[in-house]
């Protein structure tokens, strides 16, 4: 074991499955070795692999992804980076409609082993063309994988799997994470796509956080105890996949759930979750279940105006006392 | 083409309000009062100068993520500019947009957007808005030569074309899209080149040349009031700094730089204003001098305004 960053960790695992596998190869804007990833996650690949298997391409999103799938759909298993994820939108058709549907609308011909990792989120205030939280829009079209990472161990295991998976993976990694650091084992290892991770027990209440959220979830369980209530705060890690019996399992237990992510509440991941739940579990709830989530706005440049639609410690506090008493 | 004196000095003088703008937002940044990131248009000020030099007031602009001197070329206040540049609520987009996203519709700036290549079909569309008002207003749309790599340039010079619309498409060819140099994602030297697909002319001009922009400009103002549709112009030019603050720009040769250094617009533009004894040196420092405090009060301004109250986040989503 050792102590890596989440950036490290996505480097490492593409590192690995590059030289494990020859057909896997990376593309993307500024990817290359003049920039290394606008986040800098493919410092030093093209210096490795060269450029071709590292390979910076023009501004153009929508073929970014284009040529991506055609490479995935003949033998190649590639992984493009959109150099931020709110610009998943200039390739949507691709994504959506082409990367995702070609395996069923062809009857089974062909797979699509592709991953598109996304930096996103907020945070750093730039605001509404840099820091949304598009999860939900991918979980809603079918033939998608949609993984969130919330840690560097889960970054480069997920990373791994979702490279050698044969579908296309949408990878979603939150700027505010690239700098965290945890303990990764130095030998191989991989986390299965559908598997949720059990970030700490508890038995008040059921925290479900993704990506930043879930960290911001366990500093508020962490002062929740002290206040007398103990959460169990559960990280999907995958949204498709959903481990759809690890949140219900645990709500039967704790009776309660307060649903933390970061993107806009309508239509959210969280109200995936919250169906789920009523689904699933609705008699053994004792409250109603709470979401915290963005109030439905862009998300503003100020940063006063920023800190009031993100979700934060004192929100996720209150939900909780709200379900809890 | 002989420009009236006073034009002359109108532009010398926007060019150094954009340069010493830029500047304070670069200490600014560095005294961590500017929120987020930052892309300065230092080096290429004789594009948006050259070109809204030949616009009236009612004449439309889109910008990008590099935007500042776009809308201060175009009009807009310096201390609201630079009020929205620190996230205050006095700024023109009452700090949601900051530094990428600036507009000030009052002077006809439609916005800049931090999503490359989006404004030109925003531009288009403002261009099929003026047919479909019969007035006689153009619209100048600003872009990188990175963005004329996104389905969107092509879709938008097209349909512009087709409808003969009154758009100046201004390609800023600052040789580089982040780390990318052109040459590495473009099979051809020329974005102009590329007007000859849509039918439309395609010029190049030196783009650190401001009177040369100017005449490229104010042909293609002409052609579009007159209904003959756009034109794309291709300014050659170079960003003095990194693409963002913390750019070292370090993918750049020193030649290079070095070579572009020596053709900064404001220096050529000030040593040709006074060959052709337009100004003397005292009028041209002068001039400066003035530039230079105007920007003071802007940064005064901005730095002593409010931040917004934490709830306005949650107006003008809707009306
Ligand atoms: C659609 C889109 N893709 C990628 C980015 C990230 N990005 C921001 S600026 C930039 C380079 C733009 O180059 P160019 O259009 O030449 O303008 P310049 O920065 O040189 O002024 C990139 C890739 C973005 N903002 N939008």
């Amino acid at each position: 074991m050792r102590e890596i960053t989440y950036r490290d960790a996505l480097r490492e695992a593409l590192r690995e499955e590059m030289l494990r596998d020859e057909t896997v190869f990376v593309l993307g804007e500024d990817v290359g070795r003049y920039w290394k990833g606008a986040f800098k996650v493919t410092k030093g690949l093209a210096e490795e692999f060269g450029d071709e298997r590292v390979q910076d391409t023009p501004i153009s999103e929508s073929a970014i992804i284009g040529v991506a799938t055609g490479a995935a759909i003949t033998g190649m298993r590639p992984v493009a980076e959109i150099m931020f994820g709110d610009l998943s939108t200039l390739a949507m058709d691709q994504i959506a409609n082409q990367a995702a549907k070609l395996r069923y609308m062809f009857g089974g011909q062909t797979k699509v082993p592709l991953v598109i990792r996304m930096p996103f989120g907020a945070g750093v205030n730039i605001a509404a063309h840099h820091s949304q939280s598009l999860e939900a829009w991918f979980i809603h079209v079918p033939g998608l994988k949609v993984a969130v990472p919330s840690t560097p161990y889960d970054a480069k295991g997920l990373l791994k799997t979702a490279i050698r998976d044969d579908n296309p993976v949408m990878f979603f990694e939150h700027k505010l994470l690239y700098s965290i650091k945890e303990l990764v084992p130095k030998e191989e290892y991989t986390v299965p796509l559908g598997v949720a991770d059990v970030k700490r027990e508890g038995e008040d209440v059921t925290i479900v956080a993704t990506l930043y959220m879930v960290h911001k979830s366990l500093a508020a369980a962490e002062e929740l105890i002290k206040q007398g209530i103990s959460a169990e705060v559960i990280d999907p890690r995958t949204l498709v996949p959903l481990d759809k019996e690890t949140i219900v399992k645990s709500v039967k237990k704790t009776g309660r759930i307060v649903i933390v992510t970061e993107d806009c509440k309508t239509g959210g991941v969280s109200a995936e979750i919250s169906a789920v739940v009523a689904e699933e579990a609705i008699d053994y709830l004792d409250a109603p279940v709470k979401r915290v989530a963005e109030p439905d706005t862009p998300i503003p440049f100020s940063p006063p105006l920023e800190k009031f639609v993100i979700p934060d410690e004192n929100k996720i506090i209150g939900a909780v006392k709200e379900v809890v008493h | 083409m002989t420009l009236e004196k006073r034009k002359k000095i109108e532009m010398y003088r926007k060019l150094l309000e954009i340069r010493h703008f830029e500047e304070k937002v670069y200490d600014l940044y560095g005294q961590n009062l500017v929120p987020g990131t930052i892309h300065l248009y230092a080096g290429q000020e004789a594009v948006a100068v050259g070109v809204c030099a030949n616009l009236r007031r009612d004449d439309y602009i889109t910008s990008t993520h590099r935007g500042h001197g776009h809308c201060i070329a175009k009009g807009a206040q310096l201390n609201r500019v630079m009020a929205e540049i620190l996230g205050k609520k006095t700024g023109y987009c009452k700090g949601k947009g900051g530094s990428m996203h600036i507009a000030n519709f009052s002077v006809g700036m439609l916005g800049a957007t931090a999503v490359v290549g989006a404004g030109l079909p925003i531009a288009a569309g403002a261009g099929l808005s003026i047919r479909l008002r019969k007035t006689d207003q153009v619209v100048a749309c600003f872009f990188g030569e990175g963005a004329s790599n996104q389905g969107t340039f092509h879709e938008g010079i097209n349909m512009a074309a087709l409808w003969k619309l009154p758009v100046l498409f201004v390609c800023e060819n600052n040789l580089y899209a982040m780390g990318t140099r052109q040459s590495r994602v473009m099979a051809i030297e020329n974005v102009a080149d590329r007007g000859v697909a849509y039918g439309i002319p395609g010029v190049v001009v030196d783009g650190n040349d401001v009177m040369a922009v100017y005449e490229a400009a104010c042909e293609a103002v002409e052609r579009a009031r007159s209904g003959k549709g756009p034109t794309l112009i291709e300014c050659k030019t170079y960003r003095h700094k990194g693409h963002s603050r913390f750019d070292p720009a370090t993918y750049r040769p020193k030649e290079e730089v070095e070579e572009w250094m020596k053709r900064d617009p404001i220096t050529r533009f000030r040593a040709r204003l006074l060959e052709m004894k337009t100004l003397t040196e005292e009028e041209a420092d002068k001039i400066e001098q003035d530039v230079a405090a105007a920007v003071e009060d802007a940064v005064k301004f901005a730095v002593e305004s409010p931040f917004p109250a934490p709830e306005e986040a949650l107006e003008h989503v809707y009306i």
